[in-house]
């Protein structure tokens, strides 16, 4: 069902962007802000946003809110203050904009049982979500899950693929149901 | 003389898994042995007269069976070939070692199907102990002679032989995850399901008939319950949160499982077709790996809420709650055994995470690997060996070890790795 409303949103989203309307069947073709490549096909985002549809400032590099990982220490699942600034700026943009939603995903390192691991991934995810609420962000707009050791950032086995690992990401879905997640 | 045989028609149910074997020979399990039981009894297979290339393949698989459970010695049948009637010379078999001797024959009945009759001996008192005749078709002859192995496992050991199970387990491959079944023996390998997500937890249901596991195609978490003869896949738990660990109550009705709906990991129960939802017990910290004891009254479970991963027991609805394990800051995964008189269990030590067995009677442990990445320990439906997933030279194998430690096989994926290995039930 919402693979089906995803081709209608885009052109939706594209048409208010554009001019001109575009065929339905364009699925990001330009719009505008070309960027010659040589092919005559230019690969654009519209109008301020992200190739998920998200806004730029939850992208773009520059922005503190691109800033997406949060590291934890082994079998710990505190938010280290280092993270305090980076966790406010997602909490007021949350706030500011209830229409969107994030989805935050724990890790662990690949150590152990994978249940347990999962278990814990979701502390990870729970901590920060708390995090999150403390500073006013609905509820409702929070889903905590875990991917235990299952999805490695770092696929090697030392210390310093397991710090990379031991993490929580946010993931951010947009009022209009497009985003990464 | 005739057979005092039970002649169970057998048919193999799961048909459709053959046609999914083509382009996966190269994820077949290969097992090697690595250790066997100290007093082995020595028996003879000898060949069965009929059609040699079908003689062959149920003998090889007779004998490769007894031989890798480690309880066997074979003892050379120097090519012999002789049918389940023929007159034994039981002093001449006991003179070259065999205290056991089996003989057969493959006959094509009326239907174009085959018939496999076999009867074992004792020949050290001079006794028949029984036969049996398994009808099959021509492809499923392995099974019939997992069957005959079973047959004289149970006459010659007393306890029932799990040659003819089956087990699952998850390989990951080319950026892959493949759910696959195979025999006990790692032969004929089918594919239940492929996914570019992770797959996790395993657990065969009480009848063999379906699989529950995690799945994380929805990118998170989520409980499925699996009939693997028509593919048909249910959603059981599919929560806010994570959803995972699912253990099958003896049954087969219900699922104790884990969620986070509601904050932490925490267990709950739920019907097999996902209503019924029930919490078991609360706690403030991580409550994971529930297990269902074999008669149904006691769930194990890890938790943390003593500071540390220590596996505990709780009633199947609740009430008190008592800790197991006590030894080291780690122990994980509990999985009672079958016949209710063990606990297998993950256990670190010194840094090396290895399978740890508990006798429940007595509450002392000892630890059976030699590995040290022991993962999700699995019980044979007969109680003697557990499966678990392990490590060997960075590659993940599966591993078969005897509760006592002594006997041990290893299962292998040319091109990928093995892992959350699950043993499923008696053949039924």
């Amino acid at each position: 069902m919402k693979k089906l409303l995803i081709p209608a949103l885009l052109s939706a989203i594209l048409v208010g962007c554009s001019t001109t309307p575009l065929p339905e069947d364009s699925n990001g073709a330009p719009v505008e802000s070309r960027s010659g490549t040589g092919t005559g096909i230019a690969s654009v985002t519209a109008g301020g946003v992200d190739a998920n549809g998200l806004p730029r400032e939850l992208t773009d590099p520059k922005s503190k809110l691109s800033q997406r990982s949060i590291y934890f220490d082994l079998d710990k699942y505190e938010v280290k203050d280092e993270y305090k600034d980076l966790v406010a700026a997602h909490a007021k943009y949350l706030s500011a904009n209830k229409g969107f939603k994030v989805l935050l995903q724990g890790n662990t390192d690949e150590r152990g049982s994978r249940e347990y691991n999962l278990s814990l991934g979701q502390k990870r995810a729970e901590a920060v979500k708390r995090s999150l609420t403390l500073l006013g962000v609905s509820e409702a707009q929070i889903e905590s899950v875990s991917l235990g050791e299952e999805k490695p950032k770092d696929a090697g086995h030392d210390e310093a693929a397991w710090s990379q690992n031991r993490r929580a990401d946010i993931l951010y879905k947009g009022a209009d149901g497009r985003g990464e997640f | 003389m005739k057979m005092n045989a039970m002649s169970p028609l057998f048919r193999f149910i799961f048909l459709p898994f053959f046609l999914f074997t083509v382009g996966i020979a190269q994820a077949q399990l290969s097992i090697e042995i690595t250790g066997a039981g100290a007093n082995r009894i020595p028996v003879t297979i000898v060949d069965f007269p009929g059609d040699p290339a079908s003689s062959r393949i149920i003998t090889s698989t007779v004998r490769a069976d007894l031989e890798r459970s480690g309880l066997f010695k074979l003892v050379d049948h120097n090519n012999l070939a002789f049918d389940e009637n023929a007159p034994i010379n039981h002093a001449d078999w006991k003179s070259r070692g065999a205290d056991a001797l089996a003989a057969g024959s493959i006959a094509r009945s009326a239907d174009g199907r085959m018939e496999a009759r076999f009867r074992l001996y004792d020949t050290q008192k001079g006794v028949s102990l029984g036969g049996a005749a398994y009808v099959t078709n021509s492809a499923q002859l392995r099974a019939a002679g997992h069957r005959i192995a079973d047959f004289i496992y149970e006459k010659l050991t007393g306890e029932k032989g799990v040659f003819s199970t089956r087990i699952a387990y998850v390989v990951k491959a080319r950026g892959q995850f493949l759910l696959q079944i195979a025999d006990s023996d790692g032969q004929n390998a089918a594919t239940a399901l492929t996914s570019t997500e992770p797959i996790i937890s395993p657990v065969w249901s009480p009848d063999g008939g379906r699989l529950a596991y995690v799945s994380f195609e929805k990118k998170k978490p989520v409980i499925y319950v699996h009939s693997l003869a028509s593919g048909q896949r249910q959603i059981v738990a599919n929560f806010k949160g994570s959803n995972s660990a699912p253990g099958w109550s003896p049954d087969g009705r219900k699922l104790a499982v884990v969620l986070s709906k509601d904050g932490f990991s925490q267990l709950y129960s739920v019907n097999a077709d996902g209503s019924g939802l029930q919490r078991i017990i609360q706690s403030s910290g991580i409550d994971t790996e529930p297990r269902y004891s074999a008669d149904g009254s006691t769930i194990y479970f890890t938790s943390d809420r003593g500071g540390s991963p220590q596996v505990y027991q709780v009633g199947a609805s609740g009430g008190d709650v008592r800790r197991v394990t006590f030894e080291g800051s780690y122990n994980v995964s509990p999985r009672p055994s079958p016949d209710g008189k063990n606990l297998a269990f993950i256990s670190r030590r010194e840094g090396r995470f290895q399978l740890a067995v508990m006798d429940l009677a007595t509450r002392q442990v000892q630890v059976v690997s030699d590995s040290n990445k022991d993962e999700s320990p699995s019980f044979a439906p007969n109680s003697r060996m557990i499966l678990i997933a392990t490590e060997i030279g960075g590659r993940g194998v599966l591993s078969a070890v005897s509760s006592d430690g002594r006997i041990k096989q290893r299962l292998s994926v040319a091109a990928g790795d093995v892992r959350e290995p699950a043993w499923g039930p008696y053949y039924q």
